[in-house]
């Protein structure tokens, strides 16, 4: 436990001091090139504003319109065999959308149930082996003006839905219901 | 295909609140979100500039070329279509590490130049290459190795082990790339 709070404090600062040590180490004009990356960064952040605007605004009227928790309520039947917990299934779906919209729920579903219930830990879980899918796609290929993204989106959600898939059992198999 | 997704989305949510009876929550919606991507460029432009800043000068120093070099056996296997020392090479490995790391905004900006790169390999610039269809998939199946992030979330929300997530996350994290591998591999041996 002591480790991991330990490696959040020192993970970045770690990485920082290593490569402007190593760069001094050759000859590299440090500030120079942060410098210069820096002002790379700031055309990247402009080049990808104009997509972003785009996809919140689609995911924020998604989200207000109540679609996905009516998506919910169409997904909850289908999976009621399992003990797949229903209130599960928005947070899977927004997942895909919104990582900070994913995080509220989230932590709406620690301050109900606990992170230490087995709701809690399977949300855990998922959230670290998921990604935004959406985001992803749309920044990546609007940035290089790619039409057809072929089979990316197939694979995305197949390998969102393992995910899922492997978070519940492994969450059933390491701390039981 | 993004252009029918983004239509859908846009469609889909005003038909189904003019049902509902929604509407005026996805008018301020619809406003307010486009107000928080710009607020979210603006405070996320200074932590993609650093860690853009931080990159050029591993770049200089040639440390990312031999972070390159380290994972080759790695980069031979995922992308077989880039060339040895193409540039795409360092840029996907960058990216790769700074996922693993958790260091979700220190790999986009890798990330975007390596699909830039990947595009320079392209022959038909409209339609996305074996190399980015498995670039991406794998950057959606989230490589992540340890999400700091939820552990510290677990704790402020009085966890007694915030951080028993970590082994079934780590198998999770692996059965999503590994199916996301499998499943880019397949697509290539398919449409070739």
């Amino acid at each position: 436990m002591m480790f991991f709070i330990w490696l959040s404090d020192w993970m970045i600062p770690i990485i920082i001091l290593g490569i402007i040590i190593y760069g001094l180490i050759k000859n590299v004009n440090v500030y120079e090139a942060f410098i210069e990356g820096a002002t790379d960064g700031l055309k990247v952040v402009v080049d990808i504003l104009p997509t972003l605007i785009g996809l919140m605004m689609a995911v924020g009227m998604l989200r207000s319109s109540g679609a996905l928790n009516g998506l919910s309520h169409l997904i909850a039947p289908l999976i009621s065999w399992s003990k797949f917990p229903s209130e599960v299934v928005p947070i899977a779906l927004m997942r895909t959308f919104s990582s900070s919209a994913a995080t509220g729920l989230i932590l709406d579903i620690f301050k109900t149930f606990g992170p230490d219930s087995f709701t809690g830990r399977l949300v855990s879980i998922m959230f670290g082996c998921t990604e935004t899918i959406f985001y992803t796609l749309s920044v990546y290929f609007m940035c290089i003006k790619i039409k057809d993204t072929r089979y990316t989106l197939a694979g995305a959600l197949l390998a969102t839905a393992a995910g899922i898939i492997a978070s519940y059992y492994l969450a059933l198999w390491f701390f039981g219901i | 295909m993004l252009n029918y997704l983004w239509s859908f989305m846009v469609i889909f949510s005003i038909l189904i609140s003019g049902f509902s009876g929604g509407m005026r929550e996805v008018t301020a919606s619809a406003l307010s979100s486009s107000q928080s991507a710009v607020k979210l460029c603006i405070e996320m432009g200074g932590i993609i500039a650093l860690w853009m800043g931080v990159m050029r000068i591993a770049e200089k120093a040639k440390l990312i070329d031999a972070l390159a070099r380290k994972m080759t056996p790695i980069l031979d296997f995922l992308f077989p279509d880039v060339p040895q020392d193409h540039a795409a090479r360092k840029y996907i490995a960058t990216n790769l590490i700074a996922n693993f790391l958790g260091l979700g905004w220190a790999a986009t900006p890798p990330g975007l130049k390596a699909i830039a790169e990947l595009q320079k390999l392209n022959k038909n610039k409209n339609k996305a290459s074996h190399a980015m269809c498995m670039f991406l998939i794998i950057n959606i199946s989230s490589v992540q190795l340890i999400s700091i992030n939820m552990i510290s979330y677990r704790t402020s929300y009085g966890s007694h082990n915030p951080t028993e997530i970590i082994a079934p996350c780590i198998l999770a994290t692996l059965c999503s790339t590994l199916i996301a591998i499998l499943f880019a591999k397949f697509m290539y041996k398919k449409e070739e």
